[in-house]
């Protein structure tokens, strides 16, 4: 019965985060700051992964489709397919919960064990309301847009690096990536990246937030919050697909 | 002033505080006493609602704390300045934004306005120049009067040190010990002081209470706690060798 113990406090703490705001302004000041440093933050890693895994998706879907009877603009068509329907909203964010869950974490968790916490509840701040809010929803503001970027980027990488092997040619992956293209994929992909980024950022405030101890427990409440992250990102994207593409 | 009637809290089987009652003398510093372990920190953040009681009342001038739902708690918590054992500074704000914090958060002052008043609270606590540092810039000693500065900030009614001079040397901790009483004083505050430095005791100390196990054991002044005969009490303030030499000469 630990997980319903967790399960309730998890709910109570949310429920506590989303209540009215004591000053608007001071609120939305932290928001802006949070969507630069979680969103604009993560753009260098998420550039990186997309356009070099593009790339590798690209290489592995010629290698794999090497047989006459399959035209070669398939490899865009599979190339685009596994970019937006699973690499982009699932691995990235996976990526975002190592980088961003980790960090919240850490910073909600140091603020605990050094009474940042207690200081903020003593003058009357919700402090929940204050530390976990903004994250949240900075987090999916910018999760989607970084999603939506990795997707280009991804498909961009795929490209070059395709062209340049010799594995594809420019007109053929061009053809192959907007063949049969189906926007509901992408509003399927964002979907599963609007639930992904509340998972992350709510699940690692909740491990920080509930720090107790010492530097030791801020390095154990770090790595929970990434485990926990990603198990529950791997666990939706069953539901969510089940429910979205059955 | 505030009263604490009753209060007992339990952690599991273990109580560690037993059905205290203490009143806390406005515009004096109150001292609460005891080893470690004894209760005195729980029984602190009882007082200021971060930990709930199973039983008792906190009565912060004539109105119950204690089942308070947070919303009601914030207008008696407006009132009240803690400052830290270790300062609790937000560490990604400078000296300046930690003072004006809680007033960009419940006033409605220009920045001028709050500016102005982060350099009175900073003068106060004889502190200049130091607006635009970081926590992680200042030594012990100035971050326990930035904690200072930015408890008064808001002008509170009561006063709370979670152990002021600890990590200080002598003469920063005298320092700060008069800073907490002179403040107290001019501001006609309720002050209490959690602490186990024997020379706060004495220096500043109006009301000691000395906490034994989760009870309130003893309640005097400085003078008397030099004095009395109580077993428990000459065993935590004459431990050491300074202090036994401090009692011979009484």
């Amino acid at each position: 019965m630990n997980w319903l113990y967790h399960f309730g406090r998890y709910y109570l703490l949310i429920k506590r985060t989303f209540k009215r705001p004591e000053k608007f302004s001071i609120y939305w000041k932290q928001y802006v700051l949070q969507m630069d440093s979680l969103g604009i933050g993560s753009l260098g890693i998420v550039s990186i992964i997309s356009i070099f895994m593009g790339a590798v998706i690209c290489i592995q879907s010629a290698f794999g489709f090497e047989s006459p009877w399959i035209p070669l603009y398939a490899v865009g068509v599979s190339t685009r397919d596994i970019i937006t329907l699973e690499f982009s909203p699932t691995v990235v964010c996976l990526i975002l919960a190592g980088k961003v869950g980790s960090n919240i974490a850490s910073e909600i968790g140091t603020m605990r064990v050094t009474e940042q916490i207690d200081a903020l509840e003593i003058m009357g701040i919700n402090s929940s309301g204050y530390l976990i809010a903004p994250k949240i929803l900075a987090a999916v503001t910018m999760f989607p847009l970084l999603i939506v970027l990795s997707m280009f980027l991804g498909l961009f990488g795929g490209y070059v690096v395709g062209v340049a092997a010799g594995a594809v040619t420019p007109y053929e992956y061009i053809y192959g990536i907007t063949y049969d293209f189906r926007p509901y994929n992408i509003v399927y992909a964002l979907v599963k990246t609007y639930i992904f980024s509340f998972i992350i950022t709510s699940v690692s405030a909740y491990h920080g937030y509930f720090t107790n101890g010492g530097a030791l427990e801020v390095g154990r409440s770090s790595t929970k919050a990434v485990v926990y992250s990603s198990i529950l990102i791997l666990l939706f994207n069953v539901i969510i697909t089940q429910i979205l593409l059955s | 002033m505030i009263q604490v009637q009753n209060l007992s809290k339990a952690f599991g089987e273990k109580q560690i505080i037993k059905d205290i009652s203490i009143d806390f003398i406005k515009g004096k510093v109150n001292i609460i006493i005891g080893e470690s372990g004894s209760g005195k920190t729980v029984l602190s953040k009882l007082m200021v609602g971060l930990m709930e009681p199973d039983s008792g009342k906190v009565i912060y001038d004539g109105n119950n704390f204690i089942g308070l739902n947070f919303d009601d708690k914030r207008e008696i918590r407006k009132q009240i300045g803690m400052l830290f054992q270790g300062g609790a500074l937000f560490d990604s704000m400078t000296v300046e934004q930690n003072i004006v914090f809680p007033l960009s958060m419940f006033t409605n002052m220009s920045e001028q306005e709050k500016t102005e008043r982060a350099n009175v609270c900073l003068n106060r606590v004889n502190l200049v120049n130091v607006n635009k540092l970081f926590p992680a810039e200042l030594s012990g000693g100035m971050k326990k009067r930035v904690g200072i500065a930015r408890a008064i900030a808001m002008n509170p009614k009561y006063l709370f040190c979670d152990e002021p001079n600890s990590g200080l040397d002598p003469k920063t901790s005298i320092l700060i010990d008069n800073l907490i009483k002179e403040i107290t004083e001019e501001f006609n505050m309720t002050t209490i002081v959690i602490t186990h430095d024997m020379n706060s005791v004495i220096e500043i100390g109006d009301y000691i209470n000395f906490i034994f196990k989760g009870e309130l054991w003893w309640k005097g002044n400085s003078g008397e706690i030099l004095k009395t005969d109580n077993k428990e009490i000459n065993d935590f303030v004459y431990c050491s060798t300074f202090m036994k030499k401090v009692k011979e000469n009484l």
